[in-house]
């Protein structure tokens, strides 16, 4: 197969056959918080992507070089240290250019910091030993995954909103059956590839 | 040994301190442009966060103040004066404001029905028969839900009721929320005289739950001389603007329930 046949595979599995949401259930914070409206939701995407990538590049860069085999104990640390710098970069910079998408996101924004996707991305593609083409076709792949779950996730509560449901189902309770049920059908997509 | 830990160490002090220098470039670089009057506000509040003017913090206010024309008046251990002078508006020094507690039925004053083994909190409690043990309906439960929730630690639960102390307390009004007797209410500091009890009970039966509640006898609105006192069914209510402190009310009061504030 191709070069770019393989990436374009890398690039679905991550996306969405172990969809960084639905599959592995990582940053499901602002998977649920940020899922509100279609638009703020297409805003925390970007700024997932944003940050996803970046911070795999860079701690791409600094376990090869600086942390190497004798220091991989750091990544954690090293690793949130980058990925608190990175969201902070982000937030400065929308708080600027795009201040309604910043008063949007609000507190979900520098919680990207803690969001375990971003995290558990630059984690993973150091402990399988990714080369620095397959760690940004992973990164972006997963982000890309996080995007379409959280957008898929907003359309259908705006929809939600629409209708008559249970007075005890209101709020979270449907949306956290609704995510159970996204999950069930990412299922569909296991063993493909 | 000690090399490994000194590089890793290392490691970690120089990535901060260029991640330290980009932000920094960064943010003066993208710097907003903040009202010079938003820091000046912010000073004067109380600056402890507690949410009851109804925004999310202290710094929240100051910016609904300055950018969207909020009430400037909403805090009530703020300098008002000051942040009046800085939004060029004229507003009156507040009266400082305490909360207390409406109810004077400890343990050892309130006869208990039954015991309660449920959980320790007034707001279950307010669900069992006659809102708790206590056989008074109206009185404090004593869990201490509003001591939990004070931001100020003002509130102390002595002999199974809830206590305020008016030095601490900045009227952040939590506790009134939060009381489901709704036993809290919020005075004037230097209020002189409270009726400590909030039962709406028949005298008789007033008497027989609790050795210190109102027994509406009505004693206290006919020797007041200002008017200051009205009795709202069964239970004498002063009004603090007209108060003027004599002390004549506490003084006839039968059941000593009009306490002068200690």
């Amino acid at each position: 197969m191709s070069y770019i046949g393989t990436l374009f595979i890398g690039i679905i599995s991550a996306a969405l056959v172990n969809n960084v949401v639905l599959s592995r259930f990582l940053g499901l914070c602002p998977f649920l918080g940020v899922s509100k409206k279609t638009s703020t939701a297409v805003g925390m995407g970007a700024a997932v992507i944003a940050v996803i990538s970046l911070s795999s590049a860079i701690t791409y860069f600094i376990n090869r070089y600086v942390l190497r085999e004798n220091l991989a104990y750091l990544r954690t640390i090293v690793f949130i240290l980058i990925i608190a710098a990175l969201v902070q970069t982000v937030e400065i910079i929308l708080k600027k250019k795009m201040p309604s998408l910043y008063k949007a996101l609000g507190v979900y924004l520098p919680l990207i910091t803690t969001n375990c996707a971003v995290l558990g991305v630059a984690i993973d593609s150091a402990q399988k030993g990714y080369n620095f083409a397959e760690t940004m076709v992973y990164s972006v792949g997963t982000a890309l995954g996080f995007l379409i779950a959280i957008v898929i996730m907003a359309g259908i509560r705006e929809r939600i909103e629409k209708n008559n449901i249970p007075e005890s189902f209101k709020g979270m309770p449907i949306v956290l059956v609704t995510a159970g049920l996204m999950a069930i059908a990412f299922v569909g997509f296991s063993g493909t590839l | 040994m000690i090399v490994p830990i000194l590089i890793a160490a290392a490691v970690i002090v120089v990535i901060s301190i260029i991640i330290g220098i980009v932000l920094g470039v960064l943010s003066e670089k993208f710097k907003v442009e903040a009202d010079p009057r938003e820091e000046a506000v912010r000073g004067c509040l109380a600056g402890s966060n507690c949410g009851g003017c109804g925004y999310a913090g202290c710094d929240a206010y100051a910016k609904a103040i300055v950018e969207e024309n909020a009430d400037p008046s909403l805090c009530p251990s703020s300098d008002r004066v000051k942040i009046g002078e800085i939004m060029g508006v004229s507003l009156k020094a507040g009266k400082r404001m305490t909360a207390y507690v409406k109810c004077s039925g400890s343990c050892a004053k309130t006869n208990a029905d039954y015991s309660y083994f449920d959980e320790p909190d007034c707001r279950i409690a307010y669900l069992a028969p006659k809102h708790g043990a206590k056989k008074c309906a109206y009185g404090c439960c004593g869990f201490g839900t509003c001591a939990a929730i004070c931001p100020f630690d003002a509130i102390r639960i002595v002999d199974g009721l809830a206590v305020v102390d008016r030095e601490k307390c900045q009227a952040c009004g939590k506790c009134v929320a939060v009381c489901p007797n709704h036993l809290i209410e919020i005075i004037p500091y230097d209020a002189k005289y409270v009726v400590r009890c909030s039962s709406h009970d028949k005298g008789k039966d007033v008497k027989s739950a609790c050795s210190e509640g109102c027994l509406g006898c009505g004693m206290c609105m006919r020797v007041c001389e200002t008017g200051a006192i009205t009795m709202v069914g069964n239970l004498a209510a002063i009004d603090q603007e007209k108060c003027i402190g004599c002390g004549k009310c506490a003084e006839k009061c039968p059941s000593k329930i009009i306490k002068k504030r200690d």
